[in-house]
C-alpha cells in the first residue's frame, strides 16, 4: 500500500507547464449576463441581425432553465454552484485594425503560442498543418488562408464566416446542437464569441491537416467558442484542435460547442487534445470543460470519426456524438481520459442509429490517478428503421493508486432485431505480471508502467494525426512521471 | 391523466387503516411502529417517476400501478384452489418442503412440510412473530431498504404474513423449500404484498425456492419483498419463478446479505406478468463472500420486464458472477441494469457481469445498462453486453438437416438460454425449468 501511496504523490504532484499568464491589454465585456451583454457582444462583431435574434432566443432559454434550477446535475462530477452573474463572458487582445496578416499579431501573442509549442511562423512554413489560434475569445491568427482558398476551403474565424459566408452560418448553425440542446449549448448559442468555421466544397480532400488552438488568458472569464465544419459531397478533411489556459486559483468555465456535419460519401476526422489547466494538487481552480460536440453523418457512406486525449481541466463534462442518419454511415469514437490528481471526467459518447447498414465503434480508455475521478458515460440507441445497424464497444478503465475512482455507464438502446450489438468494459491496476516480465527483462518498473499504460492506449493513439501521437504519448508520458514507488 | 402521486398513495392509506383494524392489531407493538414509519415513508416518496434524472426507473414508468386504485381482495378465492391447479407451480414435488400463500394469507391445507432437521423453523411469518419475536424482530425490514424504495416501503406497511425460514449453525437442509406466492382472487385490481426472510447460521446450507403465479383473469399487483441473510461460511442457493398471469404487475424486491465466506447464488425465470420489475440487491458485508446471479427472460407480446441488478462489494476479496439472458419476442420490452459498486479498500474484489439479448421480433426493444462505480484499484472487474438476432447460417443449417424454421428456431433459443439453466445446481429443479422453458417457447 505504501508504494501506491507513492505513485499516487508523485503524480498528483506532478507540474503543468503551460500555467504562465500572458500580459497583454485585452477589451472585455462588463462583469455578468444579461440581454444587454449578449447585444454588446454581437454588436461587438458587427453580427448580421439573425445571429442576434438567435442569440437572443438562445439566452431567453438559458434564462429559464437557470431559473428553473434545470442546470445539468446528472453527471458524476462534483462542484460547487456556478455563478454566471460574477464572471466576464468576452475578451480580446486589444487591437488596432483588423489584420491582414500574420505579422501584425502582437508580438507579445506569438510568444505565447511559441511557449505553447505552436510556433505559428514556423508552422506557416512547414507544410502540413494549418493553425487557426483562438486566445481567450477572439481569433487570433489563421494560417496558410491562400494555399486553402486554392482548393476552395473555407477555414477563418467563425466571426470572419458570419461576414463573408452568412448564408453558410445561417444554414448550418445549430442544425446539429440547436440552442435548447443543453443548458451549456444554450448558454454557448447566447455568448459565444469566436471559434473556427470550416467548410470544404464537394470532392475536395483538403491537403492539410487543419488545427485550432485555444488559449484562455483573461482571469474570471469564460471561454464559449463554437466551431462548425460542414464536409460537402465526397469531401476529407482531418482537424484537430489543442487548448491551454493559465494557472489561476479560481475555476473558469469553458463551455463550448463544437458541430459536424458530413454530406453524402464526406469524412470528417476531428482530434482533441485537451489540456486546460487541471487546478493544483489540493484541487483549487482549474478549468470546467462543459462542451458539446456532436456531428452528424447527414449523407449516405459519410464518416466521422471523434479522437480525444482528454489530460486537462479539473472537471470534464464531454460526450462527442454521433447522429448516423445516412444510409451506410460511420461513426468513431477513440478517446484517452485520464484524470489524477482531484481532476473528475464525465465522458464518453452517443450514437443514434437512424440509418440502414450503419456502424459506430466505440473505443474508451480511462486512467485514473490520485484522487481522480473517470467516468465513462455512453449511449447506442439503434431506432427501429436501422435495419443491420453494428456496434462494437469497449471501454477499459486503468486504477493508479487506491484514491481514484473508474465509473462506467454505458446505455444500450435497441430497437431493431436485426441490430448486432457487442460491449465490453474491463477495469484494473496495472497487472502485476507483465510489470514482472517487463521487470525481469530488464526494465525499470517505471519504463515497465510507461510502457505498459501507452500499450493500454495504442489502439487511441493510432487514430491520431501522426505529429499529434507524438505529443499525445508525450504529455500522457509527462503527466504520468513519476508514477512508480 | 396521472394522477398526483399524494391520490396515487392515499388509497394504500386508507387501506392500511382498515387493515390494522381489521385485527391484525394482535401483532406485536413493534410492528405496528414499523408499519407506521414505512407508510409515511412511502407517502413521502411516492410511486417512482421516469422523469429525467430518475436513473433507477429511466426505462419502467410504473404508472398503470400508480393510477389503478389496487386493494387488498375482499374474499380470497381460496376454496376453489385444488390440488391439480396447484401441480402446475409444484411441479408435483412431493418431497420439497412446501408454504403457500393465497391472495397474501398463509394457506395451512395446502402447504406441506417433511422432517426437518433440528433447530430449523420454517413457518408463516405471522406465526413467526410471535413464537420467534426476537429473531425476526432483529432482521425483517432490517435489510430491504424501506427509506428510499417506494414500493419496499409499500410492503413493509403491509408486513403481517409471509414465510419465515430459519436455519440455526451447522444446519444442512436437503430438500428445497419452496416457497409459492399465488393470487386467485377474480375481483379486479387487488393488491398482495409478499414477503419472505430468510437468516441463515454459519456453515449451514439452504435451497429455497420462490415462486409466483396467477391464477386469474383480473388485473392485480404483487409487491413482493426477500431478505435473505447468509451467515458466516453459509450457502444458500436461491431460485425464483415468476409466473404471473397475463394482466398482472409484479415488482419483487430481494435483498441479500453476506456474512463472511457466505455464498449467495440466485436463479431467476421470469415468463408471466405484464409488466414486471425486480430489483435483486447483493450486500457482499464481509470478506470472503462470494456470489452467482443469473436469470433468464422470455417475453412476449407487450410485456413489459425490468431487472435491476445491484452487487455491493464492501468488502475486500469478495467476487461476483452475474448471466442474464433475455429473449425477446413481439413487441416486448426489456431492460436490464447491473450495477457494480466497489467500495474504497475493498480491494481484491472479482467481478464479471454478463447480459445477452435475442430479439426476435422488429418491435421489440432491449435497454441495457450494466455499469460500474469503483473506488478502489487492486480489483478486476469487467462486464459484457451483447444485443443480437438468431444467425442466419446457424439456422440455415438446421433447416437444411430438416427442421422446420419454428423448430430450429426454438432448438437455437433454448440452446441460448440453456447456458443459465445449466447452472441450477438442484437436479429436480433443473428438469423442471427446462421443461418449463421449452414450453414457453413453443408458444413463442
Amino acid at each position: 500500500m505504501t508504494t501506491a501511496n507513492k505513485e499516487v504523490n508523485t503524480i498528483a504532484s506532478q507540474g503543468y507547464k503551460y500555467g504562465f499568464v500572458t500580459d497583454i491589454e485585452a477589451d472585455v465585456a462588463p462583469r455578468g449576463l444579461n440581454e444587454d451583454t449578449v447585444r454588446w457582444i454581437s454588436a461587438k462583431k458587427s453580427e448580421p441581425d439573425f445571429m442576434l435574434q438567435w442569440r437572443l432566443k438562445a439566452f431567453r432559454y438559458w434564462e429559464k432553465l437557470l431559473q428553473g434550477q434545470e442546470t445539468p446535475s446528472w453527471a458524476n462530477v462534483h462542484y460547487p454552484p456556478i455563478d454566471y452573474q460574477n464572471m466576464i463572458y468576452y475578451s480580446a487582445p486589444k487591437t488596432k485594425e483588423k489584420l491582414e496578416s500574420l505579422d501584425q499579431v502582437d508580438p507579445e501573442l506569438l510568444r505565447t503560442y511559441e511557449k505553447l509549442g505552436i510556433p505559428l511562423e514556423e508552422q506557416k512554413r512547414l507544410a502540413g498543418v494549418a493553425v487557426d489560434a483562438i486566445f481567450d475569445s477572439v481569433s487570433i491568427a489563421t494560417t496558410f488562408r491562400e494555399e486553402l482558398a486554392k482548393h476552395g476551403i473555407v477555414f477563418c474565424p467563425f466571426s470572419e464566416a458570419l461576414q463573408e459566408h452568412p448564408e453558410l452560418v445561417q444554414k448550418y448553425l445549430g442544425s446539429v446542437v440547436p440552442y435548447s440542446d443543453n443548458f451549456y449549448a444554450a448558454l454557448n448559442a447566447a455568448v459565444f464569441s469566436d471559434g473556427s468555421f470550416c467548410y470544404i466544397p464537394k470532392g475536395v480532400r483538403c491537403p492539410l491537416e487543419l488545427t485550432t488552438y485555444f488559449r484562455i488568458n483573461t482571469a474570471e472569464t469564460g471561454q464559449f467558442e463554437r466551431t462548425l465544419i460542414i464536409a460537402d459531397e465526397g469531401s476529407y478533411v482531418s482537424y484537430l484542435e489543442g487548448c491551454s489556459a493559465p494557472m489561476r486559483d479560481e475555476n473558469q468555465l469553458h463551455a463550448a460547442v463544437v458541430e459536424l456535419i458530413t454530406h453524402d460519401n464526406a469524412e470528417i476526422k476531428y482530434s482533441t487534445i485537451q489540456n486546460w489547466y487541471p487546478g493544483n494538487e489540493e484541487g483549487k481552480g482549474g478549468i470546467y470543460n462543459f462542451v458539446t460536440k456532436r456531428g452528424k453523418c447527414q449523407g449516405k457512406n459519410s464518416k466521422i470519426s471523434w479522437t480525444q486525449v482528454e489530460t486537462g481541466s479539473a472537471i470534464t463534462w464531454k460526450y462527442p456524438s454521433v447522429i448516423l442518419q445516412g444510409d451506410n454511415s460511420v461513426g468513431e469514437f477513440y478517446s484517452v481520459a485520464l484524470t489524477k490528481g482531484y481532476q473528475q471526467a464525465d465522458t464518453g459518447t452517443k450514437m443514434t442509429h437512424i440509418g440502414k447498414n450503419t456502424r459506430s465503434k466505440i473505443i474508451s480508455k480511462a486512467i485514473s490517478a490520485g484522487h481522480g475521478n473517470n467516468t465513462y458515460r455512453g449511449l447506442v440507441k439503434v431506432m427501429p428503421k436501422a435495419d443491420n445497424a453494428r456496434n462494437f464497444t469497449q471501454c477499459d478503465s486503468l486504477l493508479i493508486g487506491d484514491q481514484c475512482g473508474a465509473h462506467t455507464t454505458p446505455y444500450v438502446e435497441v430497437r431493431n432485431s436485426t441490430a448486432q450489438l457487442e460491449h465490453e468494459a474491463f477495469t484494473s491496476r496495472v497487472d502485476e505480471d507483465m510489470l514482472f516480465y517487463c521487470n525481469q527483462r530488464g526494465l525499470s518498473t517505471e519504463d515497465a508502467q510507461s510502457l505498459i499504460i501507452n500499450g493500454f492506449c495504442k489502439e487511441v493513439f493510432q487514430k491520431l494525426p501522426f505529429e499529434f501521437a507524438v505529443e499525445a504519448t508525450r504529455l500522457l508520458e509527462l503527466n504520468l512521471e513519476g508514477a512508480v514507488g | 391523466m396521472t394522477p398526483s402521486p399524494a391520490t396515487a398513495t392515499s388509497s394504500y392509506i386508507a387501506a392500511l387503516e382498515a387493515f390494522e383494524k381489521d385485527g391484525f392489531n394482535q401483532d406485536p407493538g413493534w410492528t405496528r411502529a414499523l408499519r407506521k414509519e414505512a407508510i409515511a415513508r412511502f407517502s413521502e416518496l411516492g410511486f417512482p417517476t421516469a422523469r429525467r434524472g430518475n436513473e433507477e426507473w429511466k426505462y419502467t414508468d410504473v404508472g398503470p400501478i400508480a393510477q389503478a386504485p389496487f386493494r387488498p381482495p375482499t374474499a380470497p378465492g381460496v376454496a376453489k384452489l385444488g390440488a391439480s391447479a396447484l401441480k402446475r407451480f409444484t411441479f408435483g414435488e412431493r418431497r420439497w418442503h412446501r408454504l403457500v400463500f393465497v391472495d397474501g394469507s398463509f394457506n395451512q391445507r395446502l402447504s406441506f412440510l417433511s422432517a426437518l432437521p433440528t433447530g430449523v423453523k420454517v413457518l408463516n411469518l405471522a406465526e413467526a412473530l410471535k413464537s420467534r419475536s426476537t429473531l425476526v424482530r432483529e432482521h425483517l425490514a432490517g435489510h430491504a431498504d424501506y427509506s428510499n424504495q417506494a414500493f419496499t416501503a409499500l410492503n413493509t406497511a403491509f408486513v403481517h404474513d409471509g414465510a419465515f425460514v430459519h436455519v440455526p449453525d451447522g444446519a444442512v437442509v436437503e430438500e428445497p423449500i419452496h416457497i409459492l406466492f399465488l393470487t386467485t382472487s377474480r375481483e379486479k385490481d387487488t393488491v398482495s404484498h409478499p414477503r419472505v426472510l430468510v437468516v441463515t447460521g454459519r456453515h449451514s446450507k439452504t435451497t429455497i425456492i420462490e415462486s409466483y403465479g396467477g391464477l386469474t383473469d383480473a388485473r392485480y399487483l404483487s409487491n413482493a419483498v426477500s431478505e435473505v441473510v447468509v451467515g458466516p461460511g453459509a450457502s444458500v442457493e436461491h431460485y425464483r419463478i415468476q409466473r404471473h398471469s397475463e394482466e398482472a404487475y409484479h415488482v419483487g424486491t430481494t435483498q441479500a446479505v453476506l456474512g463472511r465466506d457466505g455464498h449467495f447464488s440466485s436463479v431467476t425465470f421470469d415468463l408471466g406478468g405484464a409488466l414486471v420489475r425486480n430489483n435483486l440487491n447483493v450486500l457482499m458485508g464481509d470478506e470472503g463472500s462470494s456470489c452467482m446471479l443469473n436469470g433468464v427472460y422470455l417475453v412476449t407480446r407487450s410485456q413489459k420486464i425490468d431487472n435491476q441488478v445491484t452487487i455491493d462489494h464492501a468488502k475486500a476479496h469478495t467476487t461476483s458472477r452475474e448471466l442474464y439472458k433475455g429473449v425477446l419476442d413481439g413487441q416486448s420490452k426489456a431492460v436490464f441494469h447491473g450495477s457494480i459498486i466497489v467500495r474504497r479498500d475493498a480491494q481484491k474484489v472479482d467481478a464479471r457481469q454478463e447480459d445477452k439479448n435475442l430479439l426476435l421480433s422488429d418491435q421489440a426493444e432491449a435497454n441495457i445498462k450494466p455499469a460500474f462505480w469503483i473506488y478502489a484499484d487492486d480489483v478486476k472487474c469487467g462486464h459484457g453486453a451483447a444485443t443480437g438476432r438468431l444467425d442466419e447460417s446457424t439456422l440455415f443449417y438446421l433447416r437444411s438437416r430438416g427442421l422446420s424454421e419454428d423448430d430450429a428456431q426454438s432448438l437455437l433459443v433454448r440452446g441460448f438460454v440453456n447456458e443459465v439453466i445449466e447452472t441450477i445446481s438442484c437436479d429436480p429443479l433443473r428438469a423442471h425449468i427446462g421443461d418449463l422453458v421449452t414450453a414457453t417457447l413453443q408458444e413463442l
